[in-house]
Protein backbone atom coordinates (compact mmCIF):
# COMPACT_ATOMS: atom_id res chain seq x y z
CA UNK A 1 0.00 0.00 0.00
CA UNK A 2 1.22 3.50 -0.82
CA UNK A 3 2.17 5.58 2.20
CA UNK A 4 -0.19 8.59 2.53
CA UNK A 5 1.49 11.98 2.12
CA UNK A 6 -0.90 13.76 4.48
CA UNK A 7 -2.75 12.02 7.25
CA UNK A 8 -5.21 13.23 9.93
CA UNK A 9 -5.42 10.95 12.95
CA UNK A 10 -8.39 11.60 15.24
CA UNK A 11 -8.14 15.39 14.93
CA UNK A 12 -10.29 17.56 17.16
CA UNK A 13 -10.58 21.34 16.92
CA UNK A 14 -12.94 23.76 18.59
CA UNK A 15 -13.24 27.53 18.73
CA UNK A 16 -14.46 29.79 21.45
CA UNK A 17 -17.30 32.05 20.35
CA UNK A 18 -17.73 35.68 21.33
CA UNK A 19 -20.09 34.89 24.22
CA UNK A 20 -17.92 32.15 25.67
CA UNK A 21 -19.69 29.29 23.90
CA UNK A 22 -17.47 26.57 22.45
CA UNK A 23 -18.06 25.48 18.88
CA UNK A 24 -16.65 22.09 17.97
CA UNK A 25 -15.62 22.21 14.32
CA UNK A 26 -13.71 18.94 13.95
CA UNK A 27 -14.71 15.98 16.09
CA UNK A 28 -12.25 13.23 15.46
CA UNK A 29 -11.38 13.53 11.79
CA UNK A 30 -9.45 10.66 10.16
CA UNK A 31 -8.23 11.22 6.66
CA UNK A 32 -5.50 9.97 4.33
CA UNK A 33 -4.29 11.82 1.25
CA UNK A 34 -2.26 9.75 -1.18
CA UNK A 35 0.66 11.21 -3.10
CA UNK A 36 0.13 12.37 -6.67
CA UNK A 37 -3.65 12.31 -6.31
CA UNK A 38 -6.22 15.06 -6.26
CA UNK A 39 -8.35 15.16 -3.15
CA UNK A 40 -11.37 17.42 -3.05
CA UNK A 41 -12.69 18.44 0.35
CA UNK A 42 -16.32 19.44 0.08
CA UNK A 43 -19.12 20.23 2.48
CA UNK A 44 -21.44 23.05 3.41
CA UNK A 45 -20.05 26.32 4.75
CA UNK A 46 -18.83 26.32 8.32
CA UNK A 47 -18.03 22.60 8.40
CA UNK A 48 -14.32 23.08 8.88
CA UNK A 49 -12.99 22.82 5.33
CA UNK A 50 -10.74 25.85 5.57
CA UNK A 51 -9.76 24.85 9.10
CA UNK A 52 -8.49 21.57 7.66
CA UNK A 53 -6.25 23.48 5.23
CA UNK A 54 -4.92 25.72 8.00
CA UNK A 55 -4.17 22.64 10.10
CA UNK A 56 -2.22 21.03 7.25
CA UNK A 57 -0.18 24.24 6.90
CA UNK A 58 0.49 24.44 10.62
CA UNK A 59 -1.18 27.88 10.81
CA UNK A 60 -3.38 26.40 13.54
CA UNK A 61 -2.82 23.64 16.03
CA UNK A 62 -5.49 21.00 16.71
CA UNK A 63 -6.84 20.53 20.25
CA UNK A 64 -5.90 16.86 20.04
CA UNK A 65 -4.89 14.31 17.43
CA UNK A 66 -2.04 14.09 14.97
CA UNK A 67 -1.46 15.55 11.55
CA UNK A 68 1.23 13.68 9.66
CA UNK A 69 2.91 15.15 6.59
CA UNK A 70 5.17 12.60 4.93
CA UNK A 71 5.01 10.57 8.12
CA UNK A 72 6.09 13.40 10.44
CA UNK A 73 3.72 14.88 13.01
CA UNK A 74 3.55 18.63 12.37
CA UNK A 75 1.55 19.43 15.51
CA UNK A 76 4.61 18.98 17.72
CA UNK A 77 7.11 20.74 15.46
CA UNK A 78 9.03 23.94 16.10
CA UNK A 79 9.07 26.81 13.63
CA UNK A 80 12.25 25.68 11.90
CA UNK A 81 11.05 22.14 11.17
CA UNK A 82 7.65 23.47 10.20
CA UNK A 83 9.27 25.84 7.70
CA UNK A 84 11.16 22.89 6.26
CA UNK A 85 7.87 21.03 5.73
CA UNK A 86 6.19 24.16 4.39
CA UNK A 87 8.79 24.53 1.68
CA UNK A 88 7.12 21.49 0.08
CA UNK A 89 3.79 23.28 -0.03
CA UNK A 90 2.27 25.65 -2.52
CA UNK A 91 -0.87 27.42 -1.37
CA UNK A 92 -3.54 29.43 -3.13
CA UNK A 93 -5.75 31.08 -0.54
CA UNK A 94 -9.42 31.82 -0.94
CA UNK A 95 -8.76 35.49 -1.71
CA UNK A 96 -5.37 34.55 -3.25
CA UNK A 97 -3.74 36.85 -0.65
CA UNK A 98 -1.56 38.70 -3.16
CA UNK A 99 0.94 41.16 -1.68
CA UNK A 100 -1.09 44.15 -2.69
CA UNK A 101 1.66 46.73 -2.55
CA UNK A 102 3.77 44.72 -4.99
CA UNK A 103 3.29 44.32 -8.73
CA UNK A 104 2.34 41.04 -10.38
CA UNK A 105 5.99 40.48 -11.31
CA UNK A 106 7.21 41.14 -7.77
CA UNK A 107 4.55 38.83 -6.34
CA UNK A 108 5.56 35.93 -8.54
CA UNK A 109 9.27 36.63 -8.09
CA UNK A 110 9.14 36.83 -4.29
CA UNK A 111 9.50 33.09 -3.49
CA UNK A 112 12.49 32.88 -5.85
CA UNK A 113 14.12 35.99 -4.37
CA UNK A 114 13.64 34.82 -0.82
CA UNK A 115 14.21 31.09 -1.09
CA UNK A 116 16.72 30.58 -3.89
CA UNK A 117 20.13 31.97 -4.78
CA UNK A 118 19.25 32.67 -8.40
CA UNK A 119 20.61 35.84 -10.00
CA UNK A 120 18.34 38.76 -10.86
CA UNK A 121 18.50 37.81 -14.53
CA UNK A 122 17.63 34.15 -13.91
CA UNK A 123 14.71 35.15 -11.70
CA UNK A 124 13.47 37.50 -14.38
CA UNK A 125 13.61 34.78 -17.02
CA UNK A 126 11.82 32.26 -14.87
CA UNK A 127 9.11 34.66 -13.78
CA UNK A 128 8.47 35.87 -17.33
CA UNK A 129 8.34 32.24 -18.43
CA UNK A 130 5.67 31.37 -15.93
CA UNK A 131 3.74 34.58 -16.61
CA UNK A 132 3.61 33.47 -20.20
CA UNK A 133 2.44 30.01 -19.18
CA UNK A 134 -0.40 31.56 -17.19
CA UNK A 135 -1.31 34.07 -19.86
CA UNK A 136 -0.31 37.07 -17.78
CA UNK A 137 2.22 38.70 -20.10
CA UNK A 138 1.57 42.43 -20.37
CA UNK A 139 0.18 42.58 -16.86
CA UNK A 140 3.47 42.18 -14.97
CA UNK A 141 3.62 45.83 -13.90
CA UNK A 142 0.03 45.96 -12.69
CA UNK A 143 -0.94 45.81 -9.05
CA UNK A 144 -3.27 43.08 -7.77
CA UNK A 145 -6.11 45.57 -7.30
CA UNK A 146 -6.03 46.28 -11.04
CA UNK A 147 -6.63 42.65 -12.04
CA UNK A 148 -9.82 40.68 -12.62
CA UNK A 149 -10.73 37.77 -10.36
CA UNK A 150 -9.60 35.11 -12.81
CA UNK A 151 -6.26 36.82 -13.45
CA UNK A 152 -5.70 37.14 -9.72
CA UNK A 153 -6.23 33.41 -9.27
CA UNK A 154 -3.69 32.76 -12.00
CA UNK A 155 -1.20 35.08 -10.29
CA UNK A 156 -1.75 33.13 -7.07
CA UNK A 157 -1.21 29.86 -8.89
CA UNK A 158 1.95 31.14 -10.60
CA UNK A 159 3.33 32.38 -7.27
CA UNK A 160 2.55 29.11 -5.51
CA UNK A 161 4.21 27.00 -8.20
CA UNK A 162 7.52 28.91 -8.37
CA UNK A 163 9.38 26.61 -5.98
CA UNK A 164 8.03 23.41 -7.55
CA UNK A 165 6.00 22.27 -4.54
CA UNK A 166 5.15 18.63 -4.02
CA UNK A 167 1.82 19.42 -2.39
CA UNK A 168 -0.57 22.10 -3.65
CA UNK A 169 -3.40 23.36 -1.48
CA UNK A 170 -6.25 25.36 -2.96
CA UNK A 171 -8.81 27.03 -0.74
CA UNK A 172 -11.97 27.69 -2.76
CA UNK A 173 -10.16 28.27 -6.07
CA UNK A 174 -13.24 29.31 -8.01
CA UNK A 175 -15.23 31.35 -5.51
CA UNK A 176 -16.35 34.59 -7.08
CA UNK A 177 -15.65 33.49 -10.66
CA UNK A 178 -18.24 33.02 -13.37
CA UNK A 179 -18.74 29.46 -14.73
CA UNK A 180 -16.53 30.03 -17.81
CA UNK A 181 -13.66 31.33 -15.68
CA UNK A 182 -14.07 28.47 -13.21
CA UNK A 183 -13.78 25.96 -16.03
CA UNK A 184 -10.70 27.73 -17.27
CA UNK A 185 -9.12 27.47 -13.81
CA UNK A 186 -10.02 23.76 -13.59
CA UNK A 187 -8.49 23.11 -16.99
CA UNK A 188 -5.35 24.91 -15.88
CA UNK A 189 -5.23 22.78 -12.70
CA UNK A 190 -5.50 19.64 -14.70
CA UNK A 191 -2.83 20.67 -17.19
CA UNK A 192 -0.32 21.87 -14.61
CA UNK A 193 -0.79 18.85 -12.41
CA UNK A 194 -0.11 16.59 -15.37
CA UNK A 195 3.14 18.47 -15.93
CA UNK A 196 4.33 18.82 -12.37
CA UNK A 197 2.81 15.73 -10.75
CA UNK A 198 2.16 17.27 -7.37
CA UNK A 199 -0.36 16.09 -4.82
CA UNK A 200 -3.28 18.44 -4.75
CA UNK A 201 -5.84 19.20 -2.08
CA UNK A 202 -8.74 21.37 -3.18
CA UNK A 203 -11.28 22.78 -0.78
CA UNK A 204 -14.38 23.67 -2.70
CA UNK A 205 -18.12 23.76 -2.64
CA UNK A 206 -18.27 24.00 -6.41
CA UNK A 207 -19.97 20.63 -6.52
CA UNK A 208 -20.44 18.59 -8.71
CA UNK A 209 -18.16 20.32 -11.26
CA UNK A 210 -15.04 19.90 -9.17
CA UNK A 211 -15.65 16.13 -8.89
CA UNK A 212 -14.33 15.64 -12.40
CA UNK A 213 -10.88 16.57 -11.13
CA UNK A 214 -10.97 14.39 -8.04
CA UNK A 215 -9.44 11.00 -7.38
CA UNK A 216 -10.90 11.10 -3.92
CA UNK A 217 -13.69 13.17 -2.41
CA UNK A 218 -13.95 14.03 1.26
CA UNK A 219 -17.25 15.32 2.56
CA UNK A 220 -17.08 17.24 5.82
CA UNK A 221 -20.23 17.15 7.89
CA UNK A 222 -20.86 17.85 11.56
CA UNK A 223 -17.21 17.64 12.42
CA UNK A 224 -16.59 14.30 10.70
CA UNK A 225 -14.95 13.51 7.38
CA UNK A 226 -16.37 10.87 5.06
CA UNK A 227 -14.15 9.67 2.27
CA UNK A 228 -15.37 8.52 -1.15
CA UNK A 229 -13.37 7.31 -4.08
CA UNK A 230 -15.68 8.70 -6.76
CA UNK A 231 -18.62 10.98 -7.24
CA UNK A 232 -20.85 7.99 -8.11
CA UNK A 233 -20.10 6.49 -4.74
CA UNK A 234 -21.37 9.66 -3.11
CA UNK A 235 -24.56 9.69 -5.12
CA UNK A 236 -25.37 6.08 -4.24
CA UNK A 237 -24.41 6.37 -0.58
CA UNK A 238 -27.02 5.12 1.91
CA UNK A 239 -25.77 7.40 4.64
CA UNK A 240 -28.61 9.84 5.42
CA UNK A 241 -26.14 12.67 6.04
CA UNK A 242 -24.55 12.20 2.65
CA UNK A 243 -27.96 11.85 1.00
CA UNK A 244 -28.89 15.17 2.54
CA UNK A 245 -25.68 16.66 1.26
CA UNK A 246 -26.26 15.30 -2.25
CA UNK A 247 -29.81 16.65 -2.22
CA UNK A 248 -28.61 20.01 -1.04
CA UNK A 249 -25.70 20.48 -3.41
CA UNK A 250 -26.62 18.67 -6.57
CA UNK A 251 -30.18 17.61 -5.94
CA UNK A 252 -31.82 19.78 -8.54
CA UNK A 253 -29.50 18.61 -11.32
CA UNK A 254 -30.15 14.94 -10.75
CA UNK A 255 -33.81 15.48 -10.10
CA UNK A 256 -34.25 17.18 -13.44
CA UNK A 257 -32.51 14.35 -15.30
CA UNK A 258 -34.80 11.90 -13.54
CA UNK A 259 -37.81 13.91 -14.57
CA UNK A 260 -36.64 14.04 -18.16
CA UNK A 261 -36.48 10.30 -18.22
CA UNK B 1 -26.01 37.75 43.70
CA UNK B 2 -25.91 37.02 39.98
CA UNK B 3 -24.80 40.57 39.25
CA UNK B 4 -21.98 40.39 41.78
CA UNK B 5 -20.79 37.07 40.38
CA UNK B 6 -20.86 38.42 36.86
CA UNK B 7 -18.81 41.44 37.91
CA UNK B 8 -16.19 39.16 39.49
CA UNK B 9 -16.21 36.98 36.37
CA UNK B 10 -15.71 40.03 34.14
CA UNK B 11 -12.91 41.28 36.34
CA UNK B 12 -11.14 37.95 36.01
CA UNK B 13 -11.74 37.82 32.27
CA UNK B 14 -10.41 41.34 31.77
CA UNK B 15 -7.35 40.68 33.87
CA UNK B 16 -6.57 37.51 31.93
CA UNK B 17 -7.14 39.32 28.63
CA UNK B 18 -4.76 42.14 29.53
CA UNK B 19 -2.09 39.77 30.81
CA UNK B 20 -2.23 37.66 27.66
CA UNK B 21 -2.31 40.82 25.51
CA UNK B 22 0.79 42.11 27.26
CA UNK B 23 2.44 38.72 26.87
CA UNK B 24 1.58 38.71 23.17
CA UNK B 25 3.11 42.17 22.74
CA UNK B 26 6.21 41.06 24.64
CA UNK B 27 6.59 38.04 22.42
CA UNK B 28 6.05 40.25 19.38
CA UNK B 29 8.84 42.57 20.55
CA UNK B 30 11.22 39.65 21.06
CA UNK B 31 10.51 38.13 17.64
CA UNK B 32 10.84 41.54 15.97
CA UNK B 33 14.26 42.18 17.48
CA UNK B 34 15.30 38.66 16.48
CA UNK B 35 13.97 39.36 12.99
CA UNK B 36 16.39 42.29 12.65
CA UNK B 37 19.35 39.94 12.93
CA UNK B 38 18.04 37.27 10.56
CA UNK B 39 19.47 36.93 7.08
CA UNK B 40 18.95 37.85 4.24
CA UNK B 41 18.80 41.48 5.25
CA UNK B 42 16.25 43.56 3.33
CA UNK B 43 18.25 46.68 2.63
CA UNK B 44 15.98 48.03 -0.11
CA UNK B 45 12.94 47.67 2.15
CA UNK B 46 14.80 49.49 4.94
CA UNK B 47 15.56 52.44 2.65
CA UNK B 48 11.95 52.54 1.52
CA UNK B 49 10.73 52.65 5.13
CA UNK B 50 13.26 55.35 6.07
CA UNK B 51 11.99 57.36 3.14
CA UNK B 52 8.40 56.92 4.28
CA UNK B 53 8.90 57.43 8.02
CA UNK B 54 11.74 59.95 7.80
CA UNK B 55 11.90 61.89 4.56
CA UNK B 56 8.15 62.13 4.07
CA UNK B 57 7.75 63.46 7.62
CA UNK B 58 10.12 66.34 6.86
CA UNK B 59 7.45 68.90 6.01
CA UNK B 60 5.24 68.03 8.98
CA UNK B 61 8.16 68.20 11.39
CA UNK B 62 9.48 71.39 9.80
CA UNK B 63 6.24 73.31 10.24
CA UNK B 64 5.48 71.90 13.69
CA UNK B 65 8.99 72.87 14.81
CA UNK B 66 8.88 76.32 13.22
CA UNK B 67 5.60 77.29 14.84
CA UNK B 68 6.51 75.75 18.19
CA UNK B 69 9.79 77.70 18.20
CA UNK B 70 8.00 80.90 17.20
CA UNK B 71 5.46 80.51 19.99
CA UNK B 72 8.23 79.77 22.48
CA UNK B 73 9.99 82.96 21.34
CA UNK B 74 6.90 85.08 21.95
CA UNK B 75 5.80 83.39 25.19
CA UNK B 76 9.35 83.28 26.54
CA UNK B 77 9.85 86.95 25.78
CA UNK B 78 6.58 87.87 27.50
CA UNK B 79 7.52 85.93 30.67
CA UNK B 80 11.20 86.88 30.77
CA UNK B 81 10.55 90.57 30.15
CA UNK B 82 8.59 90.63 33.42
CA UNK B 83 11.87 89.92 35.17
CA UNK B 84 13.90 92.09 32.83
CA UNK B 85 15.91 89.13 31.62
CA UNK B 86 15.05 88.97 27.90
CA UNK B 87 18.69 88.07 27.28
CA UNK B 88 18.00 84.56 28.57
CA UNK B 89 15.45 83.94 25.78
CA UNK B 90 17.97 81.94 23.69
CA UNK B 91 18.74 79.49 26.48
CA UNK B 92 15.09 79.16 27.46
CA UNK B 93 14.00 78.34 23.91
CA UNK B 94 16.90 75.97 23.24
CA UNK B 95 16.63 74.05 26.52
CA UNK B 96 12.87 73.66 26.23
CA UNK B 97 13.20 72.36 22.71
CA UNK B 98 16.22 70.12 23.13
CA UNK B 99 15.24 68.57 26.46
CA UNK B 100 11.51 68.35 26.10
CA UNK B 101 9.50 69.55 23.15
CA UNK B 102 11.77 68.31 20.37
CA UNK B 103 11.66 64.60 21.26
CA UNK B 104 8.04 64.62 22.47
CA UNK B 105 6.44 66.54 19.63
CA UNK B 106 8.47 64.67 17.02
CA UNK B 107 7.35 61.37 18.54
CA UNK B 108 3.72 62.47 18.56
CA UNK B 109 3.86 63.71 14.96
CA UNK B 110 5.55 60.51 13.77
CA UNK B 111 2.96 58.43 15.64
CA UNK B 112 0.15 60.29 13.93
CA UNK B 113 1.68 60.25 10.49
CA UNK B 114 3.72 57.05 10.17
CA UNK B 115 2.64 54.97 13.19
CA UNK B 116 -1.00 54.96 12.18
CA UNK B 117 -0.02 54.06 8.61
CA UNK B 118 2.18 51.15 9.75
CA UNK B 119 -0.58 49.81 11.98
CA UNK B 120 -3.24 49.99 9.27
CA UNK B 121 -0.94 48.44 6.67
CA UNK B 122 -0.06 45.47 8.84
CA UNK B 123 -3.66 45.10 10.01
CA UNK B 124 -4.87 44.87 6.42
CA UNK B 125 -2.09 42.42 5.56
CA UNK B 126 -3.17 40.24 8.46
CA UNK B 127 -6.83 40.50 7.50
CA UNK B 128 -6.28 39.60 3.84
CA UNK B 129 -4.12 36.57 4.77
CA UNK B 130 -0.94 38.14 3.35
CA UNK B 131 0.84 37.35 6.62
CA UNK B 132 -0.37 33.74 6.39
CA UNK B 133 0.84 33.62 2.79
CA UNK B 134 4.32 34.68 3.93
CA UNK B 135 4.34 32.02 6.64
CA UNK B 136 3.27 29.38 4.14
CA UNK B 137 6.19 30.32 1.91
CA UNK B 138 8.37 29.74 4.99
CA UNK B 139 9.29 33.46 5.00
CA UNK B 140 9.58 34.86 8.52
CA UNK B 141 7.07 37.76 8.60
CA UNK B 142 9.01 39.42 11.44
CA UNK B 143 12.14 39.61 9.33
CA UNK B 144 10.25 40.46 6.16
CA UNK B 145 7.71 42.99 7.40
CA UNK B 146 8.53 44.17 10.90
CA UNK B 147 12.34 44.41 11.01
CA UNK B 148 12.65 47.12 8.31
CA UNK B 149 10.02 49.21 10.09
CA UNK B 150 11.79 48.82 13.45
CA UNK B 151 15.17 49.85 12.09
CA UNK B 152 13.79 52.66 9.97
CA UNK B 153 11.94 54.20 12.92
CA UNK B 154 15.06 53.94 15.10
CA UNK B 155 17.04 55.79 12.42
CA UNK B 156 14.41 58.34 11.44
CA UNK B 157 13.00 59.53 14.78
CA UNK B 158 16.31 60.74 16.33
CA UNK B 159 17.19 62.51 13.07
CA UNK B 160 13.78 64.14 12.89
CA UNK B 161 14.19 65.19 16.53
CA UNK B 162 17.46 66.94 15.71
CA UNK B 163 15.78 68.63 12.76
CA UNK B 164 12.96 69.71 15.07
CA UNK B 165 15.45 71.23 17.54
CA UNK B 166 17.31 73.23 14.89
CA UNK B 167 14.22 74.51 13.10
CA UNK B 168 12.55 75.30 16.43
CA UNK B 169 15.52 77.35 17.62
CA UNK B 170 15.44 79.38 14.41
CA UNK B 171 11.69 79.84 14.88
CA UNK B 172 12.42 81.29 18.33
CA UNK B 173 15.14 83.47 16.81
CA UNK B 174 12.71 84.77 14.23
CA UNK B 175 10.12 85.99 16.75
CA UNK B 176 12.48 86.78 19.65
CA UNK B 177 15.21 88.62 17.78
CA UNK B 178 13.73 89.77 14.49
CA UNK B 179 10.24 90.60 15.71
CA UNK B 180 10.61 91.54 19.38
CA UNK B 181 14.12 92.95 19.24
CA UNK B 182 16.12 90.75 21.63
CA UNK B 183 19.87 91.17 21.11
CA UNK B 184 21.02 88.44 18.71
CA UNK B 185 24.40 88.12 20.42
CA UNK B 186 22.74 87.58 23.81
CA UNK B 187 20.30 85.09 22.23
CA UNK B 188 23.01 82.80 20.88
CA UNK B 189 25.73 83.25 23.50
CA UNK B 190 23.25 82.52 26.30
CA UNK B 191 22.29 79.39 24.42
CA UNK B 192 25.88 78.31 23.99
CA UNK B 193 26.72 78.67 27.67
CA UNK B 194 23.56 77.06 29.07
CA UNK B 195 23.01 74.08 26.76
CA UNK B 196 25.27 71.27 27.97
CA UNK B 197 26.14 67.95 26.39
CA UNK B 198 24.00 66.36 29.06
CA UNK B 199 20.91 68.14 27.71
CA UNK B 200 21.56 67.03 24.17
CA UNK B 201 22.16 63.46 25.32
CA UNK B 202 18.90 63.46 27.24
CA UNK B 203 17.06 64.59 24.12
CA UNK B 204 18.65 61.90 22.00
CA UNK B 205 18.06 59.12 24.54
CA UNK B 206 14.44 60.19 24.73
CA UNK B 207 14.06 60.13 20.98
CA UNK B 208 15.46 56.56 20.79
CA UNK B 209 13.15 55.34 23.55
CA UNK B 210 10.17 57.03 21.89
CA UNK B 211 11.08 55.46 18.57
CA UNK B 212 10.98 52.02 20.20
CA UNK B 213 7.63 52.76 21.80
CA UNK B 214 6.06 54.04 18.58
CA UNK B 215 7.20 51.21 16.34
CA UNK B 216 6.53 48.49 18.90
CA UNK B 217 2.99 49.55 19.72
CA UNK B 218 1.96 50.59 16.21
CA UNK B 219 3.28 47.56 14.35
CA UNK B 220 2.24 45.22 17.18
CA UNK B 221 -1.39 46.36 17.28
CA UNK B 222 -1.64 45.89 13.52
CA UNK B 223 0.23 42.62 13.29
CA UNK B 224 -1.66 40.98 16.18
CA UNK B 225 -4.99 42.22 14.85
CA UNK B 226 -7.16 39.16 15.59
CA UNK B 227 -5.54 38.44 18.91
CA UNK B 228 -6.70 41.73 20.38
CA UNK B 229 -10.27 42.67 21.16
CA UNK B 230 -10.58 44.85 18.10
CA UNK B 231 -12.79 42.15 16.51
CA UNK B 232 -12.92 41.29 12.82
CA UNK B 233 -13.39 42.99 9.48
CA UNK B 234 -12.61 46.50 8.26
CA UNK B 235 -13.77 47.97 11.58
CA UNK B 236 -11.10 46.02 13.41
CA UNK B 237 -8.33 47.74 11.45
CA UNK B 238 -9.71 51.18 12.24
CA UNK B 239 -10.14 50.30 15.90
CA UNK B 240 -6.64 48.84 16.10
CA UNK B 241 -5.20 51.96 14.46
CA UNK B 242 -7.01 54.30 16.85
CA UNK B 243 -5.89 52.16 19.75
CA UNK B 244 -2.29 52.14 18.52
CA UNK B 245 -2.13 55.93 18.15
CA UNK B 246 -3.75 56.62 21.53
CA UNK B 247 -1.71 54.00 23.35
CA UNK B 248 1.61 55.00 21.86
CA UNK B 249 0.98 58.74 22.45
CA UNK B 250 0.16 58.13 26.10
CA UNK B 251 3.11 55.77 26.54
CA UNK B 252 5.43 58.36 24.99
CA UNK B 253 4.22 61.01 27.44
CA UNK B 254 4.50 58.61 30.39
CA UNK B 255 8.07 57.65 29.46
CA UNK B 256 8.91 61.28 28.88
CA UNK B 257 8.12 61.92 32.52
CA UNK B 258 9.94 58.80 33.73
CA UNK B 259 13.08 59.53 31.70
CA UNK B 260 13.18 63.17 32.76
CA UNK B 261 12.80 62.17 36.41
CA UNK B 262 15.46 59.46 36.11
CA UNK B 263 18.05 61.33 34.06
CA UNK B 264 17.63 64.88 35.33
Amino acid sequence: MIEPIIQFVDVHKSFEGANGSVQKVLKGVNLSIRPGMTTVIGGASGQGKSVAIKLILGLMKPDSGKILVEGRDITVMGTRELNEIRSNFGVVFQGVAPFDSMTVFENVALPLQEKTKLSVQEIKERVMGSLEQFDLVGHEDKFPAQLSGGMLKRVGLARALQLQPRIMLFDEPTTGLDPARSLEIYRLFYKIQREMEYTSVIVSHDIPKIFNLADQVVVMHEGMAKVFSSSEEIQWSNDPIIQDFVQMTMGHIYQSTAENE
Amino acid sequence: MQIVLRQIENLGKNTLYHISDLGGMGQFFFYSIRGIFKRPFRFAALLKEIKFIGAHSFVVIFFTAAFTGMVLGVQGYYTLSKFGSEGLLGSAVALTLIRELGPVLTALMVTGRAGSAMCAELGIMRMTQQVDALECMAIDPYRFLIAPKFLATLVAVPLLTLLFDVVGIFGGYLTGVKLLGVNPGAFFSGMESSVLNKDINLGIIKSFVFAFIIVWICTGRGFLLFKSRSGFGAGSVSRATTQAVVLSSITVLLWDYLLTAMLL
